[in-house]
């Protein structure tokens, strides 16, 4: 799994790291995401995948191997 | 407490999220969540925005499939209209006559957007709040070239972006003297007219509607009290809503442009808890008890609530914030601008990244960002905390705002 965010949409609702902290966490001055894991385990993927369909603004883009 | 039957009526996104949070909670009873709407429960704001402009699907929209709440032990009843509530027997009764016990009742009802008047069974007049409203503006927006936008709020105005951006003739008719009305301040108004100028759509403020003119049946202009007449083959309605309180009010719970609730999120009856859109409630941040539409309202609402429900209650105190996304402006509001008699200016205006910090009297009440999240930030901070820079300090640039929480902080 390989995550990418669209930096100029993200608005700082933190939602993301709620659902998966190990992978997201927030900028300490705007608020704004940052991905810990660009390409976390497996045991973080179903999480990872909360977050992105949690995120209000839609900036966590998720492309899945095929192995 | 953490064993009772807890009905929540509403499955947008405050029903759906405290269905999760009482689980992640510790609750173990029934948990039923029942939502009128044919579709799984999925999240709004995108359709006036990604959705729309055609970035994605509905299948991005819906939260989680239905193995996600079977294995969570939530009972999702969706395509279900609650239709009376029995508040001595405690029992809810759906449309189609049969009934739901419950020991807390939770109402998420939500709001519906306002029908203008004469605009009833016209073809090509839309609004938007489902999916089902958003896939048939889409469908429309692929083969129409004059979209006439009638309400210069948040959702006219993403809408009218999105429209830009498919190609089409937009027009935005706002009654009121500015866009996006009482929202936000004046300055930050002006810069969003100056940029759905630039983006080309054209203005009518302080404009109002005579008639909508259809032919066969179908939208074919706007026809404005100044006698302008605006071409349209599609127009998009954003002027407010009204909340869902008919199950309460008709139930005698206390309702005042909304359900009322205390700062535990309870009804007049204390089995019945109401949040979201359709819940007025008492706040530090607001003048009078008010009802906000919003996701952080709705988010922050559900986690507070879940926390009530399973035997921790505490006063619902967290900062309101906003977002809008129009054309590439991201625009954030926190706090609320109620009642304030001061503006400062923060940034660069011309190159639309600045903020507006707002005062009532010394005390910092909300601040609008546009493009310029980290005051955003440091703003929900501070009116957390109570903290207020002084205009001066607001308004200059080489002012950290973050030392005010430092300053703040007790010595070690």
């Amino acid at each position: 799994m390989k995550i990418t965010v669209d930096m100029d949409k993200c608005i700082g609702a933190g939602l993301c790291v709620v659902a998966a902290p190990q992978v997201f966490a927030q900028n300490d001055d705007d608020g704004l995401v940052i991905v810990l894991n660009e390409n976390p385990p497996a045991d973080q993927h179903e999480a990872v995948r909360e977050a992105a369909r949690l995120c209000p603004a839609l900036v966590i883009h998720l492309q899945d191997d095929n192995d | 407490m953490t064993d009772s039957e807890i009905v929540i009526v509403g499955a947008g996104q405050a029903g759906y999220q405290l269905a999760g949070a009482l689980r992640d909670a510790g609750h173990r009873g029934q948990l039923v969540l029942i939502g009128d709407e044919a579709e799984l429960p999925y999240q709004r704001p995108p359709l006036s925005k990604a959705f729309l402009s055609g970035a994605i699907g509905a299948e991005a929209l819906t939260f989680q499939q239905p193995v996600h709440f079977e294995s969570k032990g939530i009972d999702l009843r969706i395509g279900t209209r609650a239709e009376r509530l029995d508040r001595v027997g405690r029992r809810l009764i759906l449309a189609d006559g049969s009934d739901i016990g419950y020991d807390k009742l939770v109402l998420a009802t939500g709001a519906a957007n306002r029908v203008l008047p004469g605009s009833e069974g016209i073809d090509g007049v839309h609004s938007i709040r489902t999916i089902a409203d958003a896939r048939a503006i889409r469908e429309r927006l692929e083969r129409s070239r004059n979209a006439v936008v009638i309400g210069g709020g948040f959702l006219g105005l993403e809408f009218a972006a999105v429209a830009r951006e498919w190609g089409l003739a937009v027009s935005i008719v706002e009654a009121g003297p500015r866009l996006m009305g009482r929202a936000i301040s004046q300055p930050m108004a002006e810069a969003f007219r100056a940029h759905h100028v630039a983006l080309g759509s054209q203005l009518f403020l302080q404009a109002k509607v005579r008639r909508l003119i259809a032919e066969a049946g179908e939208i074919s202009a706007v026809e404005l009290e100044d006698e302008i007449l605006l071409p349209a083959d599609l127009v998009v309605v954003g002027i407010g809503v009204e909340p869902h309180v008919a199950l309460a009010r008709d139930a005698g719970i206390d309702c005042d442009n909304g359900i009322v609730v205390d700062d535990r999120l309870a009804t007049s009856d204390p089995s019945i808890f109401a949040l979201g859109d359709c819940a007025v409630f008492p706040s530090r941040f607001a003048l009078q008890p008010s009802r906000l539409e919003s996701i952080q309202n709705a988010m922050d609402q559900a986690r507070h609530l879940a926390a009530v429900l399973t035997g921790k209650p505490a006063a619902y105190d967290a900062v309101p914030w906003f977002w809008s996304d129009q054309g590439g402006a991201k625009l954030q509001i926190a706090g609320l601008a109620q009642g304030t008699d001061r503006e400062v200016l923060r940034g660069d205006v011309s190159g639309m990244k600045f903020s507006v910090f707002c005062y009532r009297g010394d005390r910092l009440v909300a601040v609008e960002s546009a493009n310029r999240p980290a005051d955003h930030m440091a703003a929900r901070r501070l009116l957390t905390a109570g903290l207020s820079p002084t205009p001066e300090q607001a308004a200059d640039p080489g002012f950290d705002l973050k030392s005010l929480f430092a300053a703040a902080q007790p010595a070690a």
